[in-house]
């Protein structure tokens, strides 16, 4: 408005929560709403197929890529702490773990679809447990792939030098979409291989 | 030889400033610019979405007419339904918390101008992308053209075997385009809401509109998101063989009705709330008084949001749900009155003893407020599942979402093109086309939607295409449709005053109503910057401290 505004700008203390986080926050929020969705369209269809193959018969708990994408969250976590005291070394080599731990798990997936589809002949149309099956892990997978699309091109900017520690509080952003996909996996877990099994 | 030197750019510049003002427009990622796209692209809509009403309207003006075809019929409503909400509504709410939230909070643009931007041109293609099906949709011979499955499209109607060709698919895929658009927007307006506000405005000092919209926005994001996991089940069901909604292979159509009134329940709120916030922001200029209540109006606006989002059910009485759950949603329906009630209170009691200037935006909110009311009168008659039992999917139901609807919302979406038009142009609107307009549009909404109201007690079904004679709903629906008439005629009038003050109408400097709020302290229109310093604010109602320096609101507030 006029001069003396300005210098009552300056002095007031104006403290506004960080603009990246509250959007993160938002999206998760939104990303949470589509889950709950898809979940409960798991539990309510539990035993509901009318034909074979049934969850008992085919599903085997991915108990080791469980423990590597969960593990994923602590790299991640140790990659950012790393960046915020300018060990740009120590977050190229926590934040590639983490990539390699999201791909190892998204392996995982990938074997286990190829034994469900080619050995025991479930696809998504096959039945009700497939069709809420493939939707929810499938769903799950989306959110990994992207989220791993993320880390490597961060990954490609720090390997060129360009990720430096004022970039912190951004890389920061991105670890809270990681976290919010490995707690998903955990609800998943649950619902598929402990429930529904 | 200056001279030359001079006029050859200036020529220049006149022969390309059409394609440029076009490039300009396509590309930017002005929250302003954004705004007044998003408010045109509704109100092509809203046209639209009337004549589609306006056919319906004359196919049932008398029994056994036969204007259109019952397959035209269908399209009509299931078009109207999904154009009204989607593409007039959503847009309009957007359109306006676009424009009006960064000027209100003190703040030079939105959180993320590309995203913005992005989400725009989202919601707009999925709209071409809706009623490209025209032309699009005739997968196969004999197969319809646009969606003919009515708006909340129950399974199984939308399974391939009812619904041979590509509109229902068109209906999917335009609503989750859309709907992508809208939590992209959502999420940007609650980010701009909580992280760039000017100095000295803390939550409590919000002008109600930012509060508002906070609350709308976040509605958006949970409400939204399932309506987006639902179409994407439909489209696995449709294009992957899926049984999710399949009834055959064990699935379950009453699965699709739950997650679609997940989302369609609250939307009623995320169209009703900012509609709150325009009354919010009218009545207390237009009644010389600050607004009654601020604390409880945000405490009620949050209340509304907690209890909107579990009231889904009260559309789904008659599919026979257990006694618990009627009960459990009649209560929660009821209980939602409550909140609302308190709004309405606060309204009345901003107004009582002000000094009320009549101008068009206060005659629209007035009208707002008894007609909203009246809404939710009906409400709570439908929320008492014996009675909904009675009257469900009858005439009855659509005169009361209509009056929510049209009555309530559209009425102060109408008040808040009358108030916020002179800052978005810099023209004063005209007053008697204005009062011209409210009053067509008053009586038209009157004839319409109070007598539509009685064929539905009488027990005419909604979305028939016609009806036998001698069952007392003739002269009634002859009356619905006369109001049309007069709501259409409204409309142009409307159109014609946004034309016409646009080009001629007078200048209407920064502060036309004598406002409190920030968005009239710059110029009108705003310069792309909106602010030349970043204001500082001490009170709800800065530019009221800013006139009456030795009685400002900081020392009460």
């Amino acid at each position: 408005m006029n001069a003396t505004s300005m210098t009552v700008a300056e002095t007031i203390q104006w403290d506004r929560p960080v603009r990246g986080r509250v959007a993160m926050f938002g999206l998760i929020a939104a990303e949470a709403a589509i889950f709950s969705i898809f979940v409960v369209a798991y539990l309510f269809y539990i035993g509901k197929s009318l034909t074979g193959p049934m969850p008992k018969e085919v599903l085997s708990v991915p108990i080791f890529y469980t423990i590597c994408l969960l593990s994923s969250s602590l790299t991640i976590h140790l990659a950012v702490s790393a960046l915020r005291r300018k060990g740009v070394r120590g977050f190229a080599i926590w934040w590639f773990a983490t990539i390699a731990l999201g791909t190892a798990f998204m392996y995982g997936t990938a074997t286990e679809w190829h034994r469900l589809i080619y050995h025991d002949g479930l696809t998504i149309s096959t039945n009700l447990f497939g069709t809420t099956y493939y939707s929810l892990v499938g769903l799950h997978g989306f959110h990994v792939v992207v989220g791993l699309i993320a880390l490597s091109i961060v990954m490609a900017l720090a390997l060129l030098g360009n990720v430096r520690a004022e970039h912190a509080e951004r890389v920061d952003v991105l670890s809270l979409y990681w976290h919010f996909v490995d707690a998903v996996w955990v609800v998943v877990f649950t619902v598929v291989y402990v429930i529904g099994r | 030889m200056s001279s030359d030197s001079i006029a050859l750019p200036r020529a220049e510049a006149a022969s390309r400033p059409l394609v440029d003002a076009l490039h300009g427009w396509v590309t930017t990622v002005d929250h302003k610019r954004l705004g007044i796209l998003y408010i045109l692209y509704a109100l092509i809509f809203l046209v639209i979405g009337g004549i589609e009403a306006g056919i319906m309207r004359i196919q049932l003006m008398h029994a056994h007419n036969d204007f259109v075809s019952p397959q035209v019929f269908n399209r009509m409503f299931t078009m109207h339904g999904t154009t009204m909400i989607f593409f007039v509504a959503m847009p309009l709410v957007f359109g306006f918390a676009n424009y009006l939230i960064p000027l209100m909070i003190g703040a030079r643009d939105m959180a993320f101008p590309r995203l913005n931007a992005f989400s725009f041109w989202l919601m707009a293609f999925g709209g071409f992308l809706l009623y490209f099906s025209l032309v699009g949709a005739n997968g196969l011979y004999g197969a319809g053209n646009a969606p003919d499955v009515g708006w909340f499209a129950y399974a199984p109607l939308t399974s391939r075997t009812f619904s041979v060709g590509h509109s229902t698919d068109f209906w999917t895929l335009g609503l989750l385009v859309s709907g992508f658009g809208s939590i992209g927007t959502a999420i940007n307006i609650l980010t701009t809401i909580l992280c760039m506000r000017c100095p000295g405005m803390g939550l409590g000092k919000m002008p109600l509109l930012a509060w508002l919209n906070l609350v709308m926005s976040g509605m958006v994001i949970l409400a939204i998101s399932p309506l987006t996991a639902a179409q994407v089940m439909l489209l696995v069901d449709r294009y992957l063989g899926g049984h999710f909604f399949d009834t055959q292979a064990g699935g379950s159509a009453v699965v699709w009705m739950h997650f679609f009134w997940i989302f369609g329940h609250p939307e009623v709120y995320v169209l009703a709330i900012p509609a709150f916030a325009f009354a919010s922001e009218i009545i207390p200029v237009f009644s010389r008084k600050a607004i009654f209540g601020y604390p409880v109006m945000v405490a009620a606006t949050i209340c509304i949001g907690f209890i909107g989002m579990s009231v889904w059910a009260h559309h789904m009485f008659t599919v026979g749900m257990s006694s618990s759950a009627n009960t459990f949603f009649v209560l929660s329906t009821m209980a939602i009155a409550v909140p609302t009630g308190i709004k309405i209170f606060n309204w009345l009691a901003t107004m009582w003893g002000g000094k009320i200037e009549f101008k068009t935006p206060m005659l629209f909110c007035v009208a707002f407020l008894f007609q909203f009311l009246v809404a939710g009168l009906t409400g709570i008659m439908l929320g008492a599942a014996p009675f909904d039992w009675q009257l469900s999917s009858s005439y009855f139901v659509v005169a009361h979402f209509h009056y929510v609807i049209v009555g309530g919302i559209l009425f102060t979406i109408f008040g808040a093109f009358y108030y916020w038009f002179p800052k978005m142009s810099g023209k004063m609107c005209n007053e008697t086309l204005g009062k011209l307009h409210f009053w067509l549009f008053f009586i038209g909404f009157h004839l319409t939607f109070d007598f539509m109201h009685i064929p539905g007690m009488l027990g005419m079904p909604r979305r028939i295409y016609t009806y036998e004679p001698g069952r007392g709903w003739d002269v009634w629906n002859l009356i619905v449709t006369i109001g049309v008439f007069f709501q259409a005629l409204g409309t142009v009038i409307f159109v014609t005053n946004l034309l016409w003050s646009y080009f001629k109408g007078k200048a209407a400097g920064s502060d036309p109503w004598d406002a409190w709020t920030l968005e009239w302290s710059t110029l009108s229109p705003p310069p792309a910057y909106n602010f030349a310093s970043i204001p500082v604010v001490k009170s709800r109602r800065p530019l009221w401290d800013l006139k009456h320096p030795n009685d400002p609101d900081w020392k009460y507030e």
